[in-house]
């Protein structure tokens, strides 16, 4: 098997052996990532990394994961000083860049972009974030987070907690755990639940039927896992609405006491209100960890896809 | 006996055939027949059918139908069945059945999607579900109800 020369634009384009292939490479870059030691796989190569829209941790992750493979960067990010500004479209645009790297890192706002430039581009395209569609490296990065921290994926208890209706980051991660047969605990406030598509591609593809609640008690008793993401102000209809429903749906130490010793909190970050800071200094707290597996994770896409690994 | 003699009636065009009943006027609406359009058309509706009870004709004189169009009436139309007739005879008859993939005819609903931007690019879907039918973008990746997409 290999990944030499893919495009990486969905979590929905990956087997299961394929995306088991990126994990276990991303381990042996560990070292490396520390700049424990050092790599020249990619001594020559230029990523090309195109945000349309700022993602300063994306952009970095993907930064730093390039030069400790000895490769180098070059890009922009934000559109006001490029050629888009003038109404350029994605398409020229590509076709322009294409020529000057040997792979391309896409962040763009409109959904099917990065797909509709791996269709322009020669080289080989990685997706990292078209609107509220996929962000691919960061389903990869939580997986291999959850296995470093807990050995396995399979048959742990994971809960998924917050905005799981519009947040991209729970969507594709629900489906890819169920591939990796966990158990899914999905919690949200009222309106904010997972959506019939989601459910039933989970169900459909993998067997699997998570339990649902609102409650955020009785949804984090048995989790070993609890991965939560922000929930925006704007989702609700009224700002008090909006935020006791922040404040329901907090981590905080009080609502640990009644979890698992041993369990592990996750967080896509930036985070802003809905993890006490009292929680930062718990053993349990692993959204920094997190956030270092991206460039291991990132360093073995960017090897395998250029086929030097 | 009696439907034969209509289908004799064209000389050269189409006949689609063992439409549901009540979707006949849909199918010409997919193919764009209403104002403006010269061809001789009939709409036979409620016609009784030994196969699926009650049923509807369309019969179009002087037409071919191209690939998408076909497509596109097997989406609200599945098993109707497509008669070619030339001089009289039908010398191509096929059911319609609904394709794995549409290229190109229809919109994406989704205003954030790529294919809805200035970019040279057809929308296509993916047939998930053929009952009902629901397609996924290939694009946005969203999944539609036949109802978002018509
Ligand atoms: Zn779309």
């Amino acid at each position: 098997m290999s990944l030499k020369g893919r495009d990486i634009i969905s979590i929905r384009d990956l087997k299961k052996d394929e995306v088991e292939l990126i994990l276990d490479s991303a381990e042996k870059m560990e070292s490396y990532a520390r700049g424990e030691k050092v790599l020249k796989l990619m001594e020559g190569k230029i990523l090309g990394t195109l945000f349309f829209e700022p993602s300063t941790r994306t952009r970095l992750s993907f930064t730093a994961a390039m030069q400790r493979l000895g490769g180098q960067v070059m890009g922009f990010s934000g559109t006001s000083v490029t050629s888009i500004a003038k109404g350029e479209n994605l398409t020229d645009t590509i076709r322009t860049v294409e020529r000057y790297c040997d792979i391309i890192v896409i962040r763009h706002p409109l959904e099917g972009s990065a797909r509709l430039a791996a269709e322009v581009s020669s080289k080989p395209v990685i997706n990292a974030g078209d609107g509220a569609n996929q962000h691919p490296t960061q389903t990869l990065l939580d997986l291999y987070t959850i296995k470093k921290v807990k050995g396995r994926i399979k048959g742990l208890n994971i809960a998924l907690l917050g905005d799981l209706k519009y947040a991209r980051t729970m969507r594709s991660l629900a489906c890819a755990l169920a591939m990796f047969d966990a158990d899914l605990t999905l919690i949200s406030p009222r309106g904010l639940e997972m959506t019939s598509d989601i459910l039933s591609e989970i169900e459909n593809n993998y067997g699997k039927k998570p339990f649902q609640t609102n409650d955020i008690d009785a949804g984090l008793r048995k989790a070993d896992v609890i991965y939560i993401c922000r929930i925006q102000k704007e989702r609700f209809e009224d700002k008090y609405e909006a935020e006791k429903m922040q404040k329901a749906f907090r981590i905080t130490p009080e609502v640990l006491s009644q979890c698992k010793d041993e369990v592990a909190i996750l967080h896509p970050l930036p985070k802003v209100t809905e993890i006490d800071p009292r929680v930062d200094e718990m053993k349990c707290a692993k959204y920094f960890d997190q956030t270092f597996y991206g460039v291991p994770v990132r360093m073995a896409l960017l090897a395998l896809i250029s086929g030097v690994m | 006996m009696k439907e034969e003699l209509k289908v004799k009636k064209i000389k050269d065009g189409t006949v689609i055939d063992h439409i549901k009943a009540g979707l006949g006027k849909k199918v010409l609406d997919i193919l764009g027949i209403g104002d403006g359009f010269s061809n001789t058309t009939a709409l036979l509706m409620n016609v009784p059918s030994e196969k699926i009870g009650r049923k509807d004709i369309v019969k179009i004189e002087n037409k071919t139908l191209k690939k998408e169009e076909v497509d596109k009436i097997a989406l609200i139309a599945p098993n109707a069945t497509w008669n070619v007739i030339k001089d009289f005879k039908v010398v191509r008859k096929s059911r319609i059945e609904i394709p794995d993939m549409l290229e190109g005819i229809l919109k994406c609903p989704n205003p954030k999607c790529i294919t809805n931007s200035n970019e040279p690019i057809k929308p296509n879907f993916i047939i998930e579900e053929k009952e009902p039918v629901r397609l996924r973008c290939n694009y946005c990746e969203r999944l539609f109800d036949l109802k978002d997409v018509l």
